[in-house]
């Protein structure tokens, strides 16, 4: 609790202390076998419509565009294309890990080929003229692969 | 479209960065005493209270019961709504509805937050995917950047254009009494002096690139209330009551790496559907005054084209021809918008109460030099979804 200094007697606050709060999510089956892929064989799958043909990445069950059931789970490539992009220069806790991330660093959505919509990632690049718009990007898989997106160490801008 | 209703009474407190001198429940009671008094009503008159906020940024999870005292709430239907950077217009358009259906005469509405009390960023990460966007996302601001980042891309817009937006917003504040940012050293400065001030200055840093700190919107303590009331019944209350014309909102994609970034699409839906039901068919001509949720400034220019006030790539034109100043054709946030405040929950409220006082000629210092027949107020939340709610001076048809 704190007080102020100008009125000693009076309560200002209270803190919550350090509250550590884990939630354990289910992971869609579908989404399990999208990690399983990147963890063994590093390389990508969607999920395709059945009615609009769209192919999703990462997979999820449902179309929400045609309420179409979706389990055609479709190969999609390592490489793509920066559909948006930002270089972070701002100090921001990692919110799984409580440190800070090292500034600065690109940011972007990348649509691989194949997929229609994309995956948000970290990029090797910090330049403002490669990473844009339009860059051509590959995925960097890390050595020890554990069954999450950060088992793509991040994408490196290829043109 | 239910039974007519329109707005009777706003109330809200001065933004500020901390309200260390209130609790939650107590920021709540000035704004619902101020909206009672705005309207002459007591808190016997109001049959129902919808209230919201974003409840992991106070990490309060039961804010109907817990805010009963402060909103007036005791022993009334009370209902908690709570849809993320749309909490506000959500909480209107939920009370809204409590009276077009007939239920309910007059509802109170009711939005707040203390951001003061926790991380912003941090609880906003919460709101993200676990798997595929907590890890790697920058939060509010990264995203934002992106956004930008596509805007800049296909239109050619820069960095000016951005500032330029914000100065707009900057100026406007100065006139508001109840915005949390007021930056003195702007008043009465010229508008290119000041963007070239803002693109130059190296205190002014990146955030993330292309946005720097002023192109972001404030992390702000405050809360707002509206009363809604039933035709028959609103015209005794307010001598000029703002009625709703139309109301809509729109819902797209999970991930924002689903979205098209080239569009603000829930926007250009809900948009479409008010204009159509309100039968606008030129929205510039026809809409005279405007209170957007631009979270931040590159908004305030892709935007303007996703609801249709011009063209793709348009934006930058109609904002350097001063249309969306205080005496342009369409002011744009009269009151300084949401870069000047964003108490999260009551955001969306304050859009809506100051697109009303426009119509009911309550605005004071940033009472709008034309006549307001119609106002439009729209709400904003990631992952983009949109709600807009056009209010009018005349009773819809
Ligand atoms: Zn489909």
């Amino acid at each position: 609790m704190t007080k102020d200094k100008k009125n000693p007697n009076e309560l200002l606050y209270i803190t919550s202390g350090e509250m550590y709060q884990p939630y354990r999510y289910t992971l869609s089956s579908l989404s399990g076998r999208f990690l399983t892929e990147i963890k063994e064989k590093k390389k990508f799958l969607g999920v395709k419509c059945p009615e609009c043909g769209r192919v999703y990445v990462p997979p999820r069950a449902v179309c929400g565009r045609c309420y179409a059931r979706m389990n055609e789970m479709v190969q999609v490539s390592d490489e793509g294309e920066v559909v948006a992009c930002a270089i972070v220069e701002f100090g921001f806790v990692d919110p799984s890990t409580g440190i800070e991330r090292p500034v600065p660093y690109g940011t972007a959505f990348i649509r691989l080929d194949g997929a229609d919509t994309a995956l948000s990632h970290f990029l090797d690049c910090v330049d403002r003229e490669k990473l844009k718009v339009g860059a051509r990007v590959r995925a960097v898989f890390e050595e020890e692969r554990t069954g999450s997106i950060m088992d793509i160490k991040h994408f490196e801008v290829i043109d | 479209m239910g039974r007519r209703a329109a707005i009777v009474g706003f109330g809200q407190t001065k933004g500020s960065s901390s309200r260390r001198d209130v609790t939650g429940v107590e920021l709540i009671n000035e704004a619902v005493r101020a909206a009672l008094a705005d309207a002459g009503l007591g808190i016997g008159d109001i049959d129902a209270v919808v209230i919201g906020n974003m409840d992991h940024f106070e990490g309060v999870n039961y804010v109907d019961m817990w805010s009963v005292e402060g909103s007036g709430g005791v022993m009334k239907p009370v209902f908690k709504v709570t849809t993320g950077g749309t909490t506000g217009t959500s909480v209107a358009i939920s009370a809204y509805y409590h009276v077009a259906s007939g239920m309910f005469d007059r509802v109170l509405a009711i939005g707040w937050e203390k951001n003061s009390e926790s991380d912003t960023t941090g609880a906003i990460i919460t709101a993200y995917d676990p798997f595929w966007e907590r890890p790697n996302m920058a939060g509010a601001i990264g995203g934002l950047a992106v956004d930008a980042s596509r805007y800049m891309h296909d239109y050619g817009a820069t960095e000016r254009d951005g500032a330029r937006v914000t100065v707009r917003e900057r100026l406007h504040a100065l006139n508001n009494p109840f915005a949390h940012l007021q930056q003195e050293w702007m008043r009465g400065k010229d508008a290119v002096f000041l963007v070239d001030a803002l693109v130059a200055s190296k205190e002014n840093k990146v955030l993330a690139y292309p946005l720097r700190m002023s192109d972001m919107c404030p992390r702000t303590d405050a809360a707002a209330a509206l009363i809604f009331a039933a035709e028959g019944t609103a015209e005794k209350i307010a001598p000029i009551p703002a009625w709703v014309l139309a109301v809509a909102n729109r819902h797209n994609f999970v991930y924002y790496g689903d979205l098209d970034w080239s569009r603000n699409e829930t926007l250009e839906a809900a948009a479409k559907k008010v204009f159509a039901t309100a039968g606008i068919r030129e929205p510039l001509k026809e809409v005279d005054v405007c209170e957007l949720y631009l979270p931040y400034s590159y908004a305030g220019l892709a935007w303007m084209e996703s609801i249709g006030f011009c063209g793709p790539g348009q934006g930058p034109q109609l904002l350097w021809d001063g249309v969306t100043d205080m005496d342009g054709e369409l002011p744009v946030n009269p009151s300084g918008g949401v870069m000047s405040s964003n108490p999260i929950g009551a955001t969306g409220i304050i859009r809506v109460g100051e697109a009303a006082i426009q119509i009911m000629r309550k605005a004071g210092t940033r009472q709008v030099g034309k006549d307001v027949n119609v106002a439009m107020a729209t709400g904003f939340g990631g992952c983009y979804w949109a709600d807009v709610m056009l209010l009018g001076r005349k009773k819809p048809v």
